[in-house]
């Protein structure tokens, strides 16, 4: 007895009502923007400067304690959270200290962090600094400009790439996806203000691979199809691709998912954001390669004249062979 | 009909072989690791029967390159500094200065006297006080000065720009000069900053330079990005100065090529010194930890030849008066001059710990640096957490792993076999690429293979339900098989090249934790492909050809 998540011969319509599901996706990006715009993103150090501080006690932790400590310093804006995770021990109680950047300092300076430190310290005296990072405003300013181009970077890379393999319109319908899935990403973390750092951009860009993966193996077939049967009209041809590689779709969906449920729950609190980013994105990744990408296709239409027969014709790596 | 060429089998398996060979050495991390430490101390010239002891731990047949750890899993401080490149400019006008004047006094009958002007840092200008009407004829004179800049680049330029400006001659840096100049200073701050990281020992440093003017430091192990500071972010100029005079105001005027510096030990004592050194650091060939008469801490050093002549002249030309030894702009002591001191040695007292001789010593032996560092990020990661962070990764991994595998048995049966072993093999496949190249695991890197588990699986399932599609309406099962593997390979290719190109970007554009997830990702890819067009095929070929099934059970 076989498992089977999809049942063997579906005939879903998936193109039923278009213009609802892009005006979801639609009203839903706009969503995110106002979010973005509203709140803003959770900026960890490496996008905003400043210090984090991660440390540790036996004692369970009082964070108006911890404020009251390092409040006296005069650092400006201090933010202190506890940091939950199964992983921990009973004594183990972590917390995270922030400290904004300082006025007018490029660098980092060791006084400061010092000064944090003695003053925990005095507070809580069997505590223990397990990691203590640094970024500058200069660099920071940096971080964000190179992460902002390696995303438009990898897009663009993409719409190239699609475009010579596939037609346009699959690049467009690709790209759109593309899109819709890392504004939507965006649109999570400033609305739960979960911190954005370096590796969410890390995480963007495998939204980005990982949805385009998915999006690719829709529109391989459709090509395919689009050969096999010249007469169909658009929406059932691709209706009939989607079908058919449904069940590929949900078992990759769905073992990439048992991996990233496995990282998120045991694979420490340290990446947990990073492996949130990635979860939401194969879950947005697999719903935007059907319901964006190839509704946009649909209402791009494509060209239905082709005048090779050969399914494989244009292929290049048709003849790769083992 | 599904037919794999002997040659091809061979070659698939010496490549699984291979691989695997490359990352078993991962697995006795700790046992490698010490034996790789024992092997290269014995290199280099160690012969402790202990060490040899350890060596034998692993043996020498077998390949011994590891996984490099990342700081965020081994623990360590990492710093990225930046150089102050303009600070040498300042310097190298200064060191001109004397030049000049010397080569405007010759011709005094006709230009009369000269005053340096004080200036911004990145000029020199020269006041003509009698005869501001010579200023260009001055100006020519100084012009004579300058030499061919010394670069790829710069080749054909001057080193500096002599203009005019009232009766004021202005001497600047030339644009090419400072490119030369920038570069020159970036690589010796590179080779400073390399030699005191080497000098106090630690092990596996990463000492890297990044776009035109950054240093990245980063050093495994216990100890705090602070720490590693005081060691690489001391400049370490030292310099023996003629004293004018004393005074304890830090604001009194110390009159043209001169400056104030203050006491490093004595607060409100400054001196008034000649601007231009008598000898400097440079001509330092040693610095040792010692004591001075007294039983204090010191540190004594050697010049090198020139340098030991000059100090030798200087000292034979003004016994009875002080000169200082400054480190740093500030002026560690001021002795009087007893006697000629020939020979080039001497020593340097202040009030010193035993630690601080030490670690002056340290780095009067490695060399100034030519510029100032200043530091743009610093990141201390403890042990414990790196620990714990692998520690969580591994179960993740496991948990993973065996969630997937069952999965798979569930839905594909014996197919579903084929792609276990392929994925164990792909695991087992990046860790030997790793070690290969050298790559460094970051704990984003161990998401990156987790995602891979995950993703790996991809391309067999495309196979496997296209081998489905096509047994239902085909022509008997090695036709179905074929079929699939066929018409799959195409979305295989296109999808996985897309994914790489944003590995690719990652690694470009990422620095730290980001390039190491890049590259698990990466070679996660390469080895899922070849895995699943490969391997998978090949076991299944083999699994066909020993059963003949008459019906696919897919």
């Amino acid at each position: 007895m076989r498992l089977k998540l999809v049942p063997q011969n579906t005939n879903w319509d998936f193109f039923a009502r278009p213009t609802l599901t892009l005006g979801i996706s639609g009203v839903l990006m706009v969503l995110a923007l106002i979010s973005f715009l509203l709140q803003g993103l959770n900026f960890g150090i490496d996008f905003r400067g400043g210090t984090t501080i991660r440390t540790e006690s036996a004692e369970t932790i009082d964070i108006a304690e911890y404020r009251d400590a390092v409040g006296s310093l005069g650092l400006g804006d201090i933010s202190i959270s506890e940091v939950f995770d199964p992983t921990f021990g009973p004594d183990q109680n972590v917390a995270m200290v922030r400290i904004q950047a300082q006025e007018g300092q490029e660098a980092v300076t060791a006084e400061v962090v010092a000064e944090v430190e003695a003053a925990l310290r005095e507070a809580v005296p069997d505590i223990r600094f397990l990691s203590v990072e640094s970024v500058g405003p200069k660099v920071s300013g940096e971080l964000i400009q190179t992460a902002v181009i390696a995303v438009l970077l990898a897009i663009s890379a993409v719409l190239v790439y699609i475009w010579l393999r596939f037609e346009w319109q699959f690049a467009l319908g690709a790209v759109a996806a593309l899109v819709h899935d890392v504004v939507l990403t965006i649109g999570v973390f400033s609305e739960l203000q979960i911190q954005f750092d370096l590796a969410i951009i890390a995480a963007l860009l495998t939204i980005v691979g990982y949805s385009l993966n998915d999006t690719v193996v829709v529109f391989d077939r459709v090509r395919e199809n689009l050969r096999k049967y010249k007469k169909k009209p658009l929406k059932d041809v691709m209706n009939i691709s989607i079908n058919e590689t449904l069940s590929r779709t949900v078992m990759t969906s769905v073992t990439t998912l048992i991996a990233l449920v496995s990282l998120i729950v045991l694979g420490g609190d340290v990446i947990r954001g990073f492996v949130f980013a990635m979860l939401w994105g194969v879950i947005v990744g697999t719903y935007s390669s059907v319901f964006v990408a190839s509704a946009i296709l649909l209402k791009l239409g494509v060209k239905r004249d082709w005048s090779k027969p050969d399914a494989n014709a244009g292929n290049q790596f048709a003849n790769v062979d083992a | 009909m599904l037919q794999i060429d002997l040659w091809k089998r061979v070659v698939i398996w010496a490549l699984c072989a291979l691989g695997l060979l490359l990352a078993l050495p991962n697995a006795f991390y700790t046992r490698v690791e010490t034996a790789n430490d024992a092997t290269a101390a014995i290199e280099t010239g160690a012969s402790d029967p202990a060490l040899r002891e350890q060596a034998a731990m692993w043996p020498a047949f077998l390949p011994s390159g590891l996984v490099n750890l990342g700081l965020d899993l081994r623990g360590g401080a990492h710093l990225l500094a930046e150089v102050q490149v303009e600070d040498v400019y300042e310097t190298r006008l200064q060191a001109m200065w004397p030049e000049v004047r010397d080569l405007l006094r010759e011709e005094r009958d006709r230009i009369g006297t000269i005053r340096l002007q004080p200036s911004e840092p990145d000029t020199l200008r020269v006041r003509l006080n009698q005869n501001p009407d010579q200023v260009q004829a001055a100006a020519e004179i100084v012009r004579g000065l300058a030499r061919p800049v010394t670069s790829v680049t710069g080749a054909g330029a001057s080193d500096i720009e002599v203009s005019t400006d009232g009766a004021d001659v202005v001497v600047r840096l030339s644009e090419a000069e400072r490119r030369a100049t920038d570069e020159r200073t970036v690589k010796q701050a590179l080779e400073i900053v390399r030699r005191r990281i080497d000098e106090v020992g630690t092990r596996e440093p990463t000492i890297q330079r990044q776009g035109s003017d950054r240093i990245l430091i980063q050093v495994p192990g216990v100890g705090s990005a602070a720490e590693l500071k005081e060691i690489i972010g001391t400049t370490a100029q030292l310099t023996f100065q003629p004293v004018v005079s004393r005074t304890s105001d830090k604001d009194a005027s110390p009159g043209a090529g001169n400056e104030v510096l203050p006491s490093l030990d004595t607060p409100g004592q400054y001196y008034i010194l000649e601007r231009a050194p008598v000898v400097s650091g440079e001509a330092l060939v040693d610095a040792q930890p010692s004591f001075d008469q007294n039983g204090q801490p010191a540190v004594n050093f050697r010049f090198n030849t020139s340098g030991a002549r000059k100090f030798g002249d200087y000292t034979a030309e003004n016994i009875g008066n002080p000169f200082a030894i400054v480190l740093d702009d500030e002026v560690i002591s001021a002795p009087v001059i007893q006697s000629h001191i020939p020979g080039g040695s001497g020593i340097i007292t202040g009030d010193f710990t035993v630690e601080e001789s030490t670690q002056l010593a340290v780095l009067l032996r490695a060399g100034a640096l030519p510029a100032e560092l200043i530091f743009l990020e610093e990141r201390t990661i403890g042990p414990e957490l790196g620990a714990d962070s692998i520690e969580a990764g591994k179960i993740a991994c496991i948990v993973a792993f065996i969630a997937v595998l069952v999965f798979m048995v569930l839905s594909y049966g014996t197919f579903g076999l084929f792609a276990n072993a392929a994925l164990l093999l792909n695991v087992g496949l990046i860790f030997g690429l790793l070690s290969l190249i050298g790559a460094t695991l970051t704990l984003p890197g161990i998401a990156g293979i987790v995602l891979t588990i995950g993703m790996a699986v991809d391309a067999n399932v495309l196979v496997f339900e296209r081998i489905r599609e096509e047994a239902r309406t085909a022509k008997g099962p090695s036709r179905a098989i074929e079929l699939g593997y066929e018409k799959a390979l195409s979305a295989i290719l296109d999808a996985n090249i897309t994914t790489f190109i944003t590995a690719v970007i990652l690694f470009a554009m990422g620095s730290g934790p980001v390039r190491g997830f890049a590259i698990t990702l990466g070679l996660g890819i390469l080895t899922s492909v070849f895995t699943a067009i490969f391997v998978t095929r090949l076991i299944m070929v083999i699994w066909f050809e020993r059963r003949r099934p008459k019906k696919l059970e897919v």
